[in-house]
C-alpha cells in the first residue's frame, strides 16, 4: 500500500516502513539502545531526504523514549538532578546543531555533514565495544573478572561542585553540561538520541552507578530530542507527522519482541554483535562518500538564504 | 538569397491555409487531488481539429502536447573529490526550472517542430529552463543543466515522449500522460500544438490543477502556517501512538 507523505512530498510504501520500524524495533529491543543511529541512514537509503529524516526521527525517538522513562521513574532509578544538568547542557547543544544543520544547508553541505557524523561516532564507537567485548567474551571464559574502580580522575578536580545524592557522586558540573552539549549537537544533526554516547560518558567519564545511568539517560534524551523537533519544526518545517507515526507502531511492536530475544541471549555476545552492526552501517555510509558515486550532480533547492 | 526566398515561400504557401485549422481539445480531467493513497495519475489529452477548407496535402500534420508543472527556483550541485572523499564542490542556481515536464508528439520531436519553432513557442524542456544568474564562475553551465534533466528524466518528473500522440485520419488525436506520485502543487501548463511540415499553424492552452487535499492538505498547511503547533502536535501524536502500540500489544500477549 502505497502512502504519499505529506511533509516529505514522496510515496512510500506503508508496509515497508512498519517493516523498518519493526526491524529497528527488533534491534533496540534486543540491545538496550534507541536506535535512532540505524533508522536515519536507513531512512536515506529509501529516499527520504536526509533533512526530512534526521527531523522525524527526533520525534520519533521522543516517543519511543517515553514509556522507557515513565518505567525508570516508577522504579526510582533516574537521577533527575544529574538529568536536569545534562539537559541544560543538551538544550544549548540541539539550538548550537540546529544552526549548524541550517547553516550548512544553506551552502548545500548538509548531508556530507550527516555522513561524516555518522562515520566519525559509529566508527569510534563501534570499534570501542567491539574491543571492549571481546576482552569481556574472552574473561567470562577464562571464569575471573575482577571489577576495577577508578575513584579519583581529573573531573573531580573541577569547580561548581554539586551534590548528586540519587548517583552518590559530589561532582563539577561542568563535565556533565560538556557531555549534554555534544549529545545535544548530535541530536540536533544525525538525528539521534546520543544514548550510545551518554552511557559510556556517564559511566566512565562521571562515574555514575550503572542502575541510573540508562533512566538518566533516557530522561535527558526525551527533552532534548522533543526540543530538537519544535527547533527543526519551526526553522526547517521538516518533521513529517505521518512518517513518524508509520515507524512508530513498527518500532514499539518490534522493540517488545527484541526485549524478549534479548533476555535469552548472553549479554557479551550481545555486545559483540551491537558492535558489529554498528561497524557495518559506518562502513556503508564510509565507503559512500570514498567510492565515485554514479551521479556527480544532485538538485537541491535554491538556497543562500 | 535564393535559399532565403524559398523559405519564404515555404512559409507563406504554408501558412495561408494553414489558419484554417483549428484544434478543439479535452481532457479526462482538469484536476489532480493528492491524497494520502496517491500514486500519480494518468491524464487523457484528446481532441480533434476543425477545418474550413480541406487540408493541404503537401505537408504533413503533426501535433505536440506539452505538459509543464510550476517552475521554481533551484541549485544544481557537482561533486568532486577533496581529501580523499566525495563532496559538494561547485553549484550553479538556476532562476526557474519546471518541476514537471512531458513532451509528447505524433512523430519525433525533430520531426514534429523545426528548432525556430522550438525556441518561438519554448517546447523542449532545455528551452524552459531559464539560467537567469550569471554563470561566470562555472566553466560550463550546460553541464549542469543537462545533469537537471538527465536526474529529473530518470525520477519520471521529466518526459520526452516522441511518437506517442496517436493520430487518426489527420483529425482526431489523443495522447496519455502519466504524473509521478512525487508532483508538486500548482497549476500545470497544457498546451497543444499542431505542425505542418515543422511550423506551429494553430495553439491551444489550458490547465491542469494540482492539489493536495484532505488530511494532506490539513498537515501540509498546518505545518508551514503554524510550525510551532504543529510541531507540538507531532509530539503528542507520536507519544499516544507509541504508548497506544505498546498498550494494545500487551493486551494481546496477555490473552
Amino acid at each position: 500500500m502505497q502512502i504519499y507523505l505529506p511533509i516529505a512530498e514522496v510515496s512510500v510504501n506503508a508496509f515497508l516502513l512498519l517493516g523498518l520500524g519493526g526491524i529497528v524495533g527488533i534491534l533496540s529491543g534486543m540491545f538496550g539502545v534507541g536506535g535512532g543511529f540505524l533508522m536515519t541512514p536507513l531512512l536515506f537509503f529509501i529516499g527520504i531526504p536526509p533533512a526530512v529524516a534526521v527531523a522525524t526521527e527526533a520525534n520519533q525517538i521522543v516517543a519511543s523514549s517515553f514509556s522507557g522513562v515513565l518505567a525508570h521513574l516508577k522504579r526510582k532509578t533516574v537521577d533527575l538532578r544529574m538529568g536536569g544538568v545534562l539537559l541544560v547542557g543538551g538544550l544549548i547543544g540541539a539550538a548550537l546543531g540546529v544552526q549548524l544543520f541550517n547553516a550548512l544547508k544553506a551552502i548545500g553541505q548538509v548531508d556530507l555533514l550527516v555522513k561524516l557524523s555518522y562515520v566519525l561516532f559509529l566508527g569510534i564507537i563501534g570499534s570501542l565495544m567491539f574491543v571492549e567485548s571481546l576482552r569481556a567474551l574472552m574473561k567470562s571464559r577464562g571464569g575471573n573478572s575482577v571489577p576495577k574502580r577508578r575513584k579519583h580522575t581529573w573531573v573531580h578536580n573541577l569547580p561548581f561542585k554539586m551534590k548528586f545524592r540519587t548517583s552518590g557522586l559530589y561532582i563539577s558540573v561542568i563535565p556533565p553540561i560538556l557531555v549534554g552539549v555534544l549529545v545535544g549537537i548530535l541530536a540536533a544533526i544525525m538525528g539521534v538520541g546520543g544514548g550510545f554516547i551518554m552511557v559510556p560518558a556517564m559511566i566512565y567519564l562521571l562515574g555514575m552507578p550503572t542502575k541510573v545511568v540508562v533512566g538518566t539517560s533516557l530522561f535527558q534524551i526525551i527533552f532534548v530530542t522533543a526540543f530538537t523537533t519544535l527547533l527543526h519544526a519551526t526553522t526547517n518545517f521538516t518533521v513529517d507527522m505521518g512518517l513518524a507515526v508509520l515507524l512508530l507502531i513498527g518500532g514499539v511492536i518490534g522493540a517488545q519482541i527484541g526485549a524478549r530475544i534479548g533476555v535469552r541471549l548472553k549479554a557479551e555476545q550481545l555486545r559483540v554483535l551491537l558492535a558489529l552492526m554498528v561497524l557495518v552501517v559506518c562502513g556503508k555510509l564510509g565507503l559512500d562518500l570514498l567510492i565515485q558515486p554514479a551521479e556527480l550532480f544532485e538538485i537541491g533547492a535554491a538556497g543562500g538564504h | 538569397m535564393l535559399r532565403f526566398l524559398t523559405i519564404l515561400t515555404v512559409i507563406l504557401l504554408t501558412s495561408l491555409p494553414a489558419r484554417a485549422e483549428e484544434i478543439v481539445a479535452g481532457l479526462s480531467q482538469n484536476r489532480v487531488s493528492i491524497t494520502a493513497t496517491f500514486v500519480g495519475s494518468e491524464i487523457l489529452i484528446f481532441g480533434a481539429v476543425k477545418r474550413d477548407s480541406p487540408p493541404p496535402l503537401d505537408l504533413p500534420l503533426e501535433v505536440v502536447v506539452v505538459v509543464e508543472g510550476p517552475s521554481a527556483p533551484i541549485t544544481v550541485r557537482k561533486k568532486d573529490k577533496r581529501f580523499g572523499i566525495w563532496v559538494n564542490t561547485d553549484a550553479m542556481e538556476l532562476a526557474a526550472a519546471p518541476s514537471f515536464y512531458a513532451v509528447a508528439s505524433s512523430a519525433s520531436l525533430d520531426q514534429s517542430i523545426s528548432t525556430l519553432e522550438d525556441f518561438r513557442h519554448l517546447i523542449s524542456v532545455e528551452r524552459s529552463i531559464q539560467i537567469s544568474d550569471n554563470p561566470f564562475n562555472i566553466d560550463d553551465p550546460r553541464e549542469f543543466t543537462d545533469a537537471l534533466i538527465r536526474i529529473r528524466e530518470k525520477s519520471g518528473l521529466y518526459k520526452r515522449l516522441e511518437k506517442t500522440v496517436k493520430l487518426t485520419e489527420d483529425t482526431l488525436f489523443e495522447t496519455r500522460v502519466a504524473l509521478p506520485a512525487n508532483l508538486t502543487e500548482g497549476d500545470y501548463r497544457t498546451r497543444i500544438l499542431l505542425t505542418r511540415g515543422g511550423d506551429v499553424t494553430s495553439e491551444y492552452e489550458t490547465v491542469i490543477n494540482v492539489q493536495k487535499v484532505g488530511l494532506e492538505r490539513w498537515i501540509f498547511n498546518l505545518a508551514h502556517e503554524k510550525p510551532l503547533i504543529y510541531g507540538l502536535l507531532s509530539l503528542v501524536i507520536a507519544i499516544a501512538a507509541g504508548w497506544g502500540a505498546s498498550a494494545a500489544f500487551r493486551m494481546i500477549l496477555r490473552t
